[in-house]
This record gives structure tokens, C-alpha cells and sequence, in this order.
């Protein structure tokens, strides 16, 4: 036997502070309140600092300086603002170890994939936007184009500064100024990021970041003196926010749950089929809102394909997200596993045969096993509410046209997977689904220069690309 | 000898491509400017929005998966109808906005000369919209523009021809079917230009017409869960920002009324099409 | 020869073809994608220990020159013997691979070690001449003391869409081993693409081979990692379909003790850990020996080796 002895990144490289102020008009303050809240190790409990909870006050006084930074920001030429970014892309580049260790200690996933995935793409982002900066002419938004004023950006903790990248990026190279809040479970690397900004000289007030929960981004979305909102959330927020801001005029782009299909046809490349279904669904422990969650496989090959789906499942390494040998790290929350393990549960008495390779689950910490489930019908939950989480839902179908229908069937419209060696069928498909982004004999693909986004119920706007850049314009 | 008697016309609805009267058995009087009876409109009711949402949905397979040369033909063929009745539509807009002839010939014209610009937009619209994007890595990445779906618009209450011709063909050139609430006050070109549709080789379901009260109606569109989209362009701004929160439901796309006065008049720009159509990023892998 | 469950297969050219191109097709980024992820595995002090003697013990060690002589062989099968003749520690290599006339002197060198004698054959490297000619090379070798044997196909006939004649010649080549394993090259370089590797490797195992290897070292590229990999799914599904076991031998540019790893890694989590077995799996290697012993130094004594202090043969 070939055990692998445990490779662990080492954390030393990390300087944590017992507990973070609020990031406002580039200096660090105190709360206006007495609200902190501890943020934790997923994979230990270990508490790694105390963060402030931004009340709606502290949110005014981020919002007032992102105001007033924005004369001087919009006012500044392109070119100019182009090279702060582009010093911030750099200083990810040279911080990217500890930005990664950092990132796995706070939310979880592997070392491998914050390290390979996470910040190379954390980084690529700021330079695509950088280049964008003096160049907004010509994307095709007319001459001049404005940007909005201040943006208020709401992000979630599956992928903490990507998602920071993802929304500060953009708005800084139209010309906006922004308040961020992180999410309450993994605000650590957006702090890190506010240093950055120091770092790099950044104007006072161009970035604001707030940490806080719910109340504190209800704060922000709301406030009257912001222009515009992003949200990368669930559905369930951001239903809530599209109907908050009905009426103010405010622009918004909101980036919202999924439940993919992932759509393997008989004549498919079966081993990189089978290990796009293992990216799709398990890649950052399932908790990827575009997660390949519904394995739609033809009929014909279901037993073949399902058994080598767990012997490929056997071999996933699970447990300390900082060894680099770590395929499947923890869960990013008590409350986020108690959500995996309730929609789980209901997989069964629906009468779906669940799955799970023999695997040790840490004593403490928060984990859940890479688990399949064989035999789903699309009225189970677990077809059809997103889990968020390494659950797995594989259901059977007979021919293109069944396929493509339920892969539709379902209020979202993030992404979806299609796996076949036939050119025409593969154009076919992906022009029937109704999603923002189809992956062709691939999953979980991301880029900077690729736009991103839902259909339906996934949310709208798009993140990424030229497209990008409307989201922040007056256009 | 008496003079002869002119055979009046009764405006119903639009719905799939036919014209039934409203289930709910009810109409309204439409008066000219001057206030003299013009007709009885069909006054339109929450079921006969969801029927025409039902022949939207219905008709959205095949006209958003119609190749742009083709939509962008039939609505040149459109526009071809229209100015073959541009006599007719002349005298109801006289009639109905109280317009000179001469101006009225001018709107006529104008709603023409939109279609027909809206027409050549079919197959280009994706090529300015799309793009190819030049990711970091062995895969052939395409963007590309698709229909969000079933749009419900709130015609504007002014601009009964040219305003209502300005707010479908965006909508409808890049494959979206519709459920339009049409002038409210001036509704009887709406169903005229729903007999211009008829004809016009446009597959029924794909533009549906009612007529009545945008703010009986408007909010149970607003609030479908099989709309994608909505456009608030004809609605008054406490109506706007209801429905809006009512399209929150679904997430539905949502085009806000603009501040000001509607000019329907200069070059509209591409933004009615693109508020309703979605990007789609396809991904494959470069390898032999 | 051919195990009974793929005999159809082989009754014609079409059928053989049919079953080939039925064969579930290589999507190329996403298995050079699945290799570079698993060449990230981080393999660190006891596994690495383990992992290097591991490497050693699979060792082919090669030289395939038109400048070979005796004296270079007999040198040559004296390193193989003790790689390090000032660590009895550590293991021999598996076997070394010499051209046909040189057996004779590999196996008088190698004596009672243990050591296997492996020859190429069959008009090596290219394989451009007749059956007969093959079949001789292959029968000189054996009655020279060769117990393995590493025959090239003809690629030619292979490209030529003519199966069955690459089927034929593999099977006549191992009749001619008699005792001696076979292992087949099917020069991945010159193949093209991974649906070319993945069908050439079944068909060389419907042939009879023992083992399959992917190149002489004559072409680049040699050995690469995702061509080893769908080597490796294939002898994983061809136990699956067919239930006989079949080796795996990377050739060619595996030069350093990381490289060796990653190959390590690559049958661990592909064909999986049953495979890690000299019986089972070869690298194909002369250079990676001495980098393989210097990792080891570095490991005991914790301190940077340097080239002088191993022996070149």
C-alpha cells in the first residue's frame, strides 16, 4: 500500500490578529456598536479571530466615504486607476501562499484547490479588469461611458476573495467606489484584502469593506446613498433584495443558487467524464452554487458509469484542508452542515439509495462524506433543492430530447454539463439549456474573460468578460 | 336616400394568434381626444393574462429556436403590412390621440421605418452582443445571446402606434415571445396592429395583445411564475415599483420605466433588445 | 492467446476495428488536466522513503546505443546489481534492457542476482521489417537468456486502420517468448492521439501482451504522464472485461525522483495500489537511477548530495 504521509502547508505564514476592525475610508476603525462575532476553523472549531459586526450606522459611515471617494475615483483617468489595480494583482501574486492558507483556515477547502484554483484566478481577475480601466470606449457601451457611484457588494463564503475579486474588480476599473461585506463565516482573506489596499496606496474610501451577517448587508442593499447592488448569494436573499430595492432606481446584478445538470451521454469519454462528474459535484466540498449536482446519465451506460464513479470516489482523500494531498475538505458551517445533512436525510424516505465510500470523518470540525444517491426521481428534494454541499443526485434518461428536458425542469438556470464525443450533439444540447453557462465535455471551469451568470431563477447580470463591466455602468 | 350604414369593427383581444373576446365578458367605452365613442374594447382579465402567458410559452420553442434571418424577415414582412393599412392606422390615430393627419401619417411612418430597423437587427444583434472569449487555457470559449423567455410589457399609455411598435419588435426580434397590456386610454390600434401580426406571417402566441387596465393587470404578469421578464415601460411609477417587487418572485428581468417623457422618435439604441436577452457561455475543451 | 471473453473480437479486421473504435473515446485536455492534478500530489518524508526504493525496485535499466559493447553492459548490469555499492541497503533494479546480441553478456553479468534480462525485439525501434525477421529476433533473444521481451508494433499498420495485422504479429511474437514475458511498445509518440494509446493498448493486451509500454526513447515524446494514465485505465478495465492482469511501463524521459513519484502517484489512484509491483509496473529509465539514489542520501543524511559521490554506470 502507498499511504501518503501527511504533507500540511504550513500556517506559520499566516499573522492572524486577535480581532479586526471595520475597513472604512482606508483606515481601520472600531465599531460604532458592540457587536463582534467570532470566526472559526471549520475544520478544527478553533476560533481564529474576532471580527466586528458592522451595525447600520457603521455601514453609513463606509457608504459616506465610498461617497466621497468617488468624486476623486471617477474623476481619476482610466489609465491611472488601471495601475492600482494592476498593483493589487501583483501583491496577490507575491501574498498568495498566506492569502491561501488564510482562505483554507476560514472556510475549509482544500489547500490544493485555494491554492491552484482560488487565488491564481483571484489574481488573473484584477489584471483582466485592470487592462479595462482606460479602455471602457471600447466596450461597445459607447464613448464615454459613467460609471454608477457607490456599490454595495454582498459575497458569500464559498469562495471568499474570489468572489471579492469578482465584484471589487469590475466596479474599480468603471470608475465606482465600493463597500463590500464578506460573509459572516470567512471574512479573514477580505480583511487581508483591505491591508492590500493599504499596500498599494489606494485612495482613501475607494474601498470599504464591513463584516457583519444579514442585517449588516440588509443595511448596505438599502442604504439610499447606494448606487448599485451586487449579490452573489442564494435565491432566497436575493429574491429578497430584488424586491427591497424596487422603486430606488438601483442597478442590480445578482448571482444566485443553482442545481446543475450534468448530462453524460453513452458515447461520452468516460473517464474524464467521470472525473468532471467528481469536479462538478465535489470540487470546494459541493459548495459551488454552478455544482454539477444532478448527474443525468443515459440509461444505457448507468451501471457501468456509476460503478466506476465509486471506485474514482474511493480514492478522494478527505480531512485536514491544509494537507496538500487533500481532496475534500470541511464544511464551511455548523449551519451548513446541519442544511446538508437535513436535505440528506429526506433522500431516503423518498426513496433514493444513497452512497457513501468508506471514509473517516475527523472527530471535530464540521465534515459530511462525498455521498451519491442512485435511483432519483425529479420530484425528490434532493433533485431539486440545491444542497450545496457533496450530495450527489443521479438520475437516468433515454434519449437527447428527455435529457435536455429535465435539465430544464427546475427554477435555475446557473450552469450545466454535457459530455459527449458527437460535435452536432453537444451544439444541440447546449443550445436547449436554459442556463448561463454550459460546460461541453468540462465542469467548473472559470476565467476572468469568460462571462458568468444565470438564467431564471440563477439570478441575472454577468460577471466576467466584457459583459462584466455593464453591471457597473450607467448604461 | 339614406346614407349607408358603416360596418363598425369589434376589437377583441390577441391571444395565440386569435381574437376572442375576454372570458370575463367584459368591455370599456374608448372615446376620441374629443370625447366622441369610438368602440368597445375588450376589457381584459387576470385569466385571459394567464391564457395569453400560456400561448407566450407555447410559442417560444419554435420562434426563439427560428433562425434570425427568418424573424428578422417576418418582421420586415410586418412592416410591409403595416404600411399597406397606413390609411387605416392614420385615421385611428387621428382619432384616438387627437394628431393631425399629417402628424399621424408621420407616426405611421416612423412605427415603419422601426420595424424595419428592428428587422436587420435579428442577425446582428448577437455578433455585437456575443464574443469570444480568450480564456486562460486549452478551451474554445463563446458567448452568445439568447432569449430570456416570456416578456410581459406595459405599453407606453402614450404613443399608441409608434410607442406600442417600439416596445414589441425588441422585444420580439431576438426570439422572446410577448404578453403586451396596451394603451390603456388608446388601445384600438393595438388590436389593429395585432391584424397587421396576423397576417404577417408571425406564428401565433408570439405577440399577444390586451387591452384594458394595465393596473388590473400588470401585477398578475408581474407576478407569473412562467414570465421572465417584465417591462414597466407604460407603468405609472406606483404600479412600477409594485410590480417590480411582485417580479421579485421569480427574479423576473425587469426594464423600468424611463424618467422624463417617452420619446419615441430618436434612435432607440440597443437596450430595449438586450434587457432581454440572456448571455450564455459555452465551454469545450481544444484537443485532438 | 486471446482470453476467451474478447475471442469475437479478433475473427476480422472489421470486427477488431468495430471493437476498437467502440472503445469509449480520450478526451485529450481533460486527461492531461486529471495527470497534472495528480502530479501535485505532495509526497513527503516516510511515503517518500518508500516511494523511492519503490521506484528503484521497477527499474528497467537501459541502454540501447548502436555504441553498446560488452564492457558497457557488464558495467552497467553491476550497477543494477547494487546501485549503490556503498549502501547494501539499497534494492536492485527490476531487470536490464539491452538489444538482442548484448543478452548473453547481461545474463553471465547479472548471474544469480535476481536481476531479469529484458531485450528488445522485432526490428527495433522502428519494427520495419518482416514477421519472420521479428519472430527471430524475438527466438534469438529468448534462447540467449532473455526473460523478458519489449517488441515494438508496427505503427505503420496501426495508422493503416490494419489491426488485425498488428494483432497477428503481437500474437506470433509471443508465441515466440515462449516462457519469456512480453512487453509491447506501442510508441505513444508516433500514435498521435490518446484514442490511438487507449485502443493500441487493447489490442496489444487482446494480443497477449504481459505488459505494455509506451515508447522505445528513440521518439519525442517519450513517457509522458496522462499517456501513462490512459495506459493505466486500460489495463484497469481490461482486468475488468477480460480478467487478466497486464503491466504498465513508462519509457523514455523519466529522469528525476520526481518524475518517478508522480508515475508512483499515477498507478496508485489509476490502475490502483495492486499495481505497484515491480510484477506490474516498470519505468523505463537510465540517468533517473543516480537521482533516485541521491534523493535517498538526501533523506538519510539531510544533506544535499552531489553526482560525484554515485557512479555513472
Amino acid at each position: 500500500m502507498f499511504e501518503y504521509a501527511p504533507a500540511p502547508e504550513s500556517r506559520d505564514i499566516v499573522d492572524l490578529k486577535p480581532s479586526y476592525g471595520l475597513f472604512i475610508n482606508g483606515e481601520w476603525v472600531e465599531p460604532l456598536g458592540e457587536g463582534r462575532e467570532k470566526t472559526v476553523n471549520p475544520a478544527s472549531e478553533e476560533v481564529l479571530a474576532e471580527v466586528a459586526v458592522a451595525s447600520e450606522a457603521d455601514v453609513d459611515r463606509a457608504v459616506q466615504a465610498a461617497r466621497k471617494a468617488f468624486t476623486v475615483w471617477s474623476a481619476m483617468p482610466g489609465s491611472e486607476r488601471a495601475k492600482y489595480l494592476f498593483r493589487i494583482a501583483r501583491i496577490i501574486q507575491e501574498r498568495s501562499r498566506e492569502l491561501a492558507v488564510l482562505e483554507s483556515l476560514d472556510n475549509g477547502k482544500p489547500i490544493r484547490e485555494s491554492r491552484d484554483v482560488d487565488l491564481p484566478l483571484v489574481a488573473a481577475h484584477f489584471f483582466y479588469y485592470a487592462g479595462w480601466a482606460d479602455k471602457l470606449g471600447y466596450a461597445g457601451y459607447g464613448a464615454d461611458p459613467r460609471p454608477l457611484g457607490v456599490a454595495g457588494q454582498v459575497i458569500p463564503w464559498n469562495f471568499p476573495l474570489l468572489m471579492l475579486a469578482w465584484k471589487i474588480a469590475p466596479a474599480l476599473a468603471c470608475g465606482n467606489t465600493v463597500v463590500l461585506k464578506p460573509a459572516e463565516t470567512t471574512p479573514l482573506t477580505a480583511l487581508a484584502f483591505a491591508e492590500i489596499c493599504r499596500q498599494v496606496d489606494l485612495p482613501p474610501g475607494v474601498v470599504n469593506i464591513v463584516t457583519g451577517a444579514g442585517e449588516t448587508g440588509a443595511a448596505l442593499v438599502n442604504h439610499p446613498d447606494v448606487n448599485k447592488v451586487a449579490f452573489t448569494g442564494s435565491t432566497e436573499v436575493g429574491r429578497q433584495i430584488a424586491r427591497s430595492v424596487a422603486g430606488s432606481g438601483k442597478k442590480v446584478t445578482l448571482e444566485l443558487g443553482g442545481k446543475a445538470a450534468n448530462i453524460v451521454f453513452e458515447d461520452a469519454a468516460l473517464d474524464q467524464a467521470v472525473e468532471g462528474i467528481v469536479n462538478g459535484i465535489f470540487f470546494n466540498q459541493g459548495h459551488v452554487c454552478c455544482a454539477g449536482s444532478r448527474l443525468l446519465v443515459q440509461e444505457s451506460i448507468a451501471t457501468e458509469l456509476l460503478e466506476a464513479l465509486k471506485r474514482r470516489l474511493g480514492t478522494l482523500r478527505l480531512g485536514d484542508p491544509l494537507d496538500k494531498n487533500t481532496d475534500i475538505g470541511a464544511i464551511n458551517s455548523a449551519a451548513q452542515l446541519a442544511r446538508i445533512r437535513e436535505l440528506s436525510d429526506a433522500g431516503e424516505p423518498e426513496g433514493a439509495e444513497r452512497w457513501s465510500p468508506a471514509c473517516l470523518l475527523p472527530d471535530k470540525g464540521f465534515w459530511f462524506p462525498p455521498t451519491i444517491f442512485t435511483g432519483v426521481a425529479q420530484s425528490h428534494r434532493i433533485a431539486r433543492e440545491e444542497v450545496f454541499g457533496p450530495v450527489l443526485s443521479v438520475l437516468t434518461f433515454r434519449t437527447p430530447a428527455e435529457a435536455v428536458e429535465k435539465a430544464n425542469n427546475t427554477p435555475f438556470g446557473l450552469s450545466a454539463g454535457v459530455w459527449t464525443e458527437k460535435g452536432s450533439r453537444i451544439l444541440w444540447v447546449a443550445s436547449k439549456l436554459r442556463a448561463g453557462v454550459v460546460w461541453a465535455n468540462t465542469f467548473n471551469k472559470f476565467d476572468p474573460t469568460s462571462p458568468f451568470g444565470g438564467y431564471k431563477e440563477s439570478g441575472y447580470g454577468r460577471e466576467g468578460g466584457r459583459h462584466g463591466l455593464e453591471a457597473y455602468l450607467d448604461v | 336616400m339614406s346614407e349607408r350604414v358603416v360596418v363598425r369593427k369589434t376589437y377583441k383581444l390577441f391571444i395565440g394568434g386569435a381574437f376572442p373576446r375576454s372570458e370575463s365578458g367584459r368591455s370599456y367605452v374608448v372615446s376620441s381626444s374629443k370625447g366622441k365613442f369610438l368602440a368597445n374594447a375588450s376589457k381584459a382579465s387576470r385569466k385571459d393574462a394567464r391564457e395569453a402567458v400560456a400561448a407566450a410559452r407555447k410559442a417560444f420553442p419554435g420562434w426563439s429556436s427560428a433562425t434570425a434571418y427568418n424573424r428578422g424577415q417576418i418582421l420586415y414582412r410586418v412592416a410591409e403590412m403595416l404600411e399597406g393599412r397606413r390609411s387605416q392606422f392614420v385615421t385611428e390615430l387621428v382619432d384616438a390621440d387627437g394628431v393631425g393627419v399629417r402628424r399621424a401619417g408621420e407616426l405611421v411612418d416612423a412605427a415603419v421605418d422601426r420595424l424595419v430597423w428592428y428587422a436587420g437587427w435579428s442577425d446582428k444583434i448577437g455578433a455585437i452582443r456575443g464574443s469570444a472569449n480568450p480564456v486562460a487555457g486549452p478551451y474554445f470559449n463563446l458567448s452568445s445571446t439568447e432569449p430570456t423567455g416570456v416578456v410581459a410589457v406595459v405599453a407606453p399609455e402614450a404613443g399608441p402606434l409608434l410607442g406600442l411598435v417600439s416596445v414589441i419588435a425588441p422585444v420580439i426580434v431576438t426570439g422572446n415571445t410577448c404578453v403586451v397590456v396596451a394603451s390603456e386610454r388608446a388601445p384600438l390600434p393595438s388590436i389593429t396592429l395585432a391584424e397587421v401580426l396576423a397576417t404577417s406571417d408571425l406564428p401565433g402566441g408570439v405577440v399577444n395583445i390586451l387591452t384594458g387596465s394595465a393596473a388590473e393587470i400588470a401585477p398578475w404578469l408581474a407576478g407569473h411564475m412562467d414570465v421572465n421578464a417584465i417591462d414597466l415601460t407604460g407603468a405609472e411609477p406606483e404600479l412600477a415599483v409594485s410590480c417590480e417587487q411582485d417580479a421579485a418572485e421569480n427574479l423576473k428581468r425587469v426594464l423600468r420605466p424611463a424618467s422624463g417623457k417617452a420619446d419615441w422618435i430618436t434612435d432607440p439604441g440597443t437596450g430595449r433588445m438586450t434587457a432581454f436577452l440572456e448571455t450564455k457561455t459555452v465551454w469545450h475543451p481544444i484537443g485532438i | 492467446m486471446t482470453t476467451a471473453p474478447l475471442a469475437e473480437v479478433t475473427a476480422s479486421n472489421s470486427t477488431l476495428r468495430g471493437f476498437l473504435h467502440g472503445l469509449p473515446g480520450v478526451d485529450r485536455v481533460g486527461a492531461d488536466a486529471r495527470a497534472a492534478m495528480l502530479g501535485t500530489r505532495s509526497i513527503k518524508t516516510t511515503s517518500k522513503r518508500q516511494a523511492i526504493d519503490l521506484a528503484l525496485r521497477m527499474v528497467d535499466l537501459t541502454t540501447l546505443e548502436g555504441a553498446d559493447t560488452p564492457g558497457k553492459v557488464k558495467a552497467m548490469c553491476a550497477k543494477a546489481v547494487h546501485p549503490d555499492p556503498t549502501d547494501p541497503s539499497v534494492p536492485s533494479v527490476a531487470a536490464v534492457c539491452v538489444y538482442p546480441d548484448l543478452v548473453a553478456t547481461a545474463v553471465q553479468a547479472l548471474g544469480g542476482s535476481g536481476v531479469k534480462v529484458a531485450s528488445v525485439a522485432t526490428a527495433f525501434p522502428s519494427g520495419r521489417s518482416s514477421l519472420e525477421v521479428k519472430v527471430a529476433d524475438t527466438a534469438f533473444a529468448v534462447a540467449d537468456g532473455a526473460s523478458e521481451i519489449d517488441m515494438v508494433i508496427d505503427r505503420g499498420a496501426f495508422l493503416a486502420g490494419d489491426y488485425l495485422k498488428v494483432f497477428e504479429q503481437i500474437a506470433a511474437v509471443k508465441a515466440a517468448c515462449g516462457s519469456a514475458h512480453l512487453k509491447v511498445i506501442l510508441e505513444t509518440g508516433e500514435l498521435s492521439t490518446y484514442d490511438n494509446v487507449r485502443r493500441a493498448s487493447w489490442l496489444a493486451m487482446i494480443a497477449g501482451a504481459d505488459f505494455i509500454k509506451t515508447s522505445t526513447g528513440k521518439v519525442s515524446p517519450a513517457a509522458t504522464l496522462p499517456v501513462t494514465l490512459v495506459m493505466l485505465e486500460a489495463v484497469r478495465d481490461f482486468l475488468r472485461t477480460a480478467g487478466r492482469k497486464v503491466g504498465v511501463k513508462p519509457a523514455g524521459g523519466i529522469r528525476t525522483t520526481k518524475d518517478a513519484i508522480k508515475y508512483l502517484v499515477l498507478v496508485n489512484e489509476t490502475a490502483g495500489p495492486d499495481w505497484l509491483d515491480p510484477d506490474w509496473f516498470r519505468l523505463g529509465a537510465s540517468s533517473l537511477v543516480n537521482d533516485l539514489l541521491m534523493q535517498r542520501q538526501k533523506m538519510a543524511t539531510g544533506r544535499y548530495a552531489g553526482p560525484d559521490y554515485f557512479t555513472l554506470d
